[in-house]
C-alpha cells in the first residue's frame, strides 16, 4: 500500500523542496513563486525566507536559530511559527525530506 | 500562500482564479497578462487514435511542424514575456526526435517544463535523458485500467502495458507523476480501478476528466456519451477517493458538461489566461480554436511577436471578455463567472462562436442538445470512429483497430 508522502515537520526535520515544485522569483511580476504540476503559487515573504533554508542539510532547529538572532525574537515564538508555516507546506506537498520511495 | 493557477489546460472549476491576484494589481489595460503556463502542442502524430483526441480534425501534417530552431526561439521568447510554465503535448511530443534538446533549452531559459504523453514511444533511456535535460513532471495518459479496454480505445496493442512500464520509470527516475485518465461511456465502469492503479504507480496526481466534445469526440458522441446515471455515480467515486487519498494522490475533476447545469469557465474565458501553440506555430486561444471556422489565428512565424499576437491580434480580441456576448450572455450574472462557457462548443453546436455555449440550462439549445446525447447514451452505438490523418477509420467487428 502506498504511504503517504508527506512528511511530519519536527525541528529534528532536514527539509528541501522536492524535485517537482521550485522557488523562483518571477522578474516579470516581480513575485517570489513556487512551481509545482500545473500550479504556479505566491508564497509571502516570511514563507520565501524560510523556503530559501530549505536545503536538505540545515535542520528546522538551525533555521529557528539563525531567524530568532536575525529578527531578535524569542525562540519559542519564532519556533511554532516556522513549524506550523513548513508543516502547511509539507502537507501541500511542497516540502520533503530524504528520498522516500514506496516499492 | 495563494494559487496563482488553477489549471491552464482544461477548464477552470476554481471561482477565484490565480490570475485575480496579478490582475488587482494592475490597469484594465494591462488585465490580460501574459499566461503563467503554455501549452506547446509539438506535433500531431500520434501512434495511438483516441476517438476523443483533443486535436483537431484537420491535423497538422508533419512537414508543417515548426523546426527545433523556431521552437528553441519560442521557448526563449515565452521566457522573456513572463511564462513560466511550459507544457509539452501533441499529438505525442516524444514523436519528436529533439524532444530532449526542447526540454534542456527550456531548462537553460528557466521554464518549468511538464510532458504530457501517451508514453508509448518512451524508453527508460529516452526518459532519463529527458529528466537530465531538466524535465519537472511527467504526465501520462491511460486509456482504462487493464489491456482490454485501454488498447481497444487507444487503437493500439500493447498500448496499456508499455504505459505502466513507462510509469514505473518515471517514479524510479523520481520524476512526479501524472495520470491522466479520460472517461467516456465505455471506460467509466473502471474509475475505481483506475484510481487504484494510479495509486499503485505511486502517482503524485491523478486528473480524472471527462470528454470534452469537440473534434474527434464530437465526431463520436455516440459511442462515448456517458449516461446520466453513470455521471452521478462518477462524481461520487471522486469525492470519496479524494476524501480516502488526501496526502497521497490529489484528484483532479473536470465535469463533463453536458449534464452540468452551468457551462465551464472555458480556458479560464478565452484569450485571458492561456493560449497553446499549434504544431505549425499558429498561437491559439485553446487546442480547439482552429475548429471556429471564419477566425485567423497569427502564427510564430509571421513578423509580429507572441505578446503582440496576444494582447492584439483579432483572434484573441474576438471573445475577450464580455463585450461580444448576445442575450442570454449579455445580461446574465454569471456572465464574468463561466464567460458563456466554451466557444468552440458553442460553435460545434450551433454554427455561431458568439453565441451561450449550449452546455449552459439559459441556451435555448440546451434541452434539445442534453435530450439528444441522453438518447446517443441509451441507444449503446459503440463502434469508434478512430483519429488519424486520413479524417477517421471506423472500427471494425472483433478487429478494433489496435
Amino acid at each position: 500500500m502506498a504511504l503517504s508522502r508527506n512528511i511530519s515537520v519536527s525541528e529534528a526535520s532536514r527539509p528541501k523542496l522536492p524535485r517537482h515544485a521550485r522557488l523562483k522569483f518571477d522578474e516579470t511580476r516581480q513575485v517570489w513563486v513556487i512551481l509545482a504540476p500545473e500550479r504556479v503559487l505566491a508564497p509571502d515573504e516570511i514563507a520565501v525566507e524560510v523556503l530559501q533554508l530549505c536545503d536538505g542539510v540545515r535542520s528546522v532547529a538551525d533555521m529557528i536559530d539563525q531567524l530568532a538572532v536575525k529578527y531578535a525574537a524569542p525562540r519559542e515564538a519564532i519556533a511554532t511559527d516556522v513549524v506550523a508555516m513548513l508543516q502547511d507546506l509539507a502537507d501541500k506537498g511542497f516540502l520533503t525530506e530524504a528520498r522516500e520511495k514506496t516499492s | 500562500m495563494s494559487d496563482l493557477l488553477a489549471d491552464g489546460k482544461t477548464a477552470s472549476t476554481v471561482p477565484s482564479d490565480g490570475l485575480a491576484v496579478l490582475e488587482s494589481q494592475r490597469s484594465t489595460a494591462e488585465t490580460f497578462g501574459i499566461p503563467l503556463a503554455v501549452l506547446a502542442e509539438l506535433t500531431h502524430r500520434c501512434p495511438l487514435q483516441c476517438p476523443y483526441c483533443s486535436n483537431p480534425i484537420e491535423l497538422d501534417r508533419g512537414s508543417s511542424e515548426l523546426t527545433t530552431e523556431e521552437w528553441k526561439k519560442v521557448l526563449s521568447e515565452l521566457a522573456e514575456i513572463g511564462v513560466l510554465q511550459i507544457h509539452f503535448s501533441g499529438g505525442e511530443p516524444t514523436a519528436r526526435k529533439d524532444l530532449v534538446e526542447l526540454v534542456q533549452h527550456a531548462t537553460d531559459v528557466g521554464l518549468y517544463s511538464n510532458l504530457i504523453t501517451s508514453a508509448v514511444l518512451l524508453t527508460k533511456d529516452k526518459l532519463s535523458a529527458l529528466a537530465d535535460a531538466g524535465l519537472c513532471h511527467v504526465q501520462i495518459s491511460f486509456q482504462g485500467n487493464e489491456p482490454v479496454v485501454a488498447d481497444r480505445v487507444a487503437g493500439l496493442k500493447n498500448a496499456h502495458e508499455k504505459k505502466i512500464e513507462a510509469a514505473k520509470w518515471t517514479r524510479e527516475l523520481d520524476l512526479p507523476l501524472t495520470v491522466n485518465a479520460v472517461m467516456h461511456r465505455q471506460n467509466l465502469h473502471q474509475l475505481q480501478d483506475i484510481i487504484q492503479m494510479a495509486v499503485d504507480l505511486d502517482a503524485d496526481r491523478l486528473e480524472v476528466a471527462n470528454v470534452q466534445y469537440y473534434g474527434w469526440a464530437l465526431k463520436n458522441r455516440a459511442a462515448l456519451m456517458p449516461a446520466l446515471e453513470q455521471i452521478e455515480e462518477t462524481s461520487r467515486i471522486v469525492e470519496e477517493a479524494a476524501t480516502r487519498l488526501k496526502g497521497i494522490l490529489a484528484i483532479d475533476y473536470v465535469v463533463p458538461d453536458y449534464y452540468a447545469l452551468r457551462p465551464k469557465k472555458c480556458m479560464g474565458g478565452w484569450g485571458r489566461q492561456f493560449f497553446n501553440i499549434s504544431p505549425a506555430g499558429k498561437v491559439l486561444p485553446c487546442h480547439a480554436a482552429e475548429s471556429i471556422t471564419g477566425l485567423e489565428f497569427e502564427s510564430v512565424r509571421s513578423n509580429h511577436s507572441i505578446a503582440w499576437i496576444w494582447q492584439n491580434s483579432e483572434a484573441f480580441n474576438r471573445y475577450r471578455g464580455t463585450g461580444w456576448m448576445k442575450e442570454p450572455c449579455k445580461s446574465c450574472e454569471f456572465r464574468e463567472i463561466d464567460f458563456g462557457g466554451c466557444r468552440c462548443q458553442a460553435f460545434a453546436l450551433t454554427g455561431d462562436a458568439g453565441n451561450t455555449d449550449p452546455a449552459c440550462t439559459l441556451s435555448p439549445r440546451h434541452e434539445e442538445i442534453f435530450k439528444q446525447a441522453e438518447r446517443e447514451a441509451a441507444a449503446h452505438q459503440d463502434r469508434f470512429l478512430y483519429r488519424n490523418f486520413a479524417g477517421g477509420t471506423l472500427e471494425t467487428e472483433g478487429e478494433h483497430g489496435a
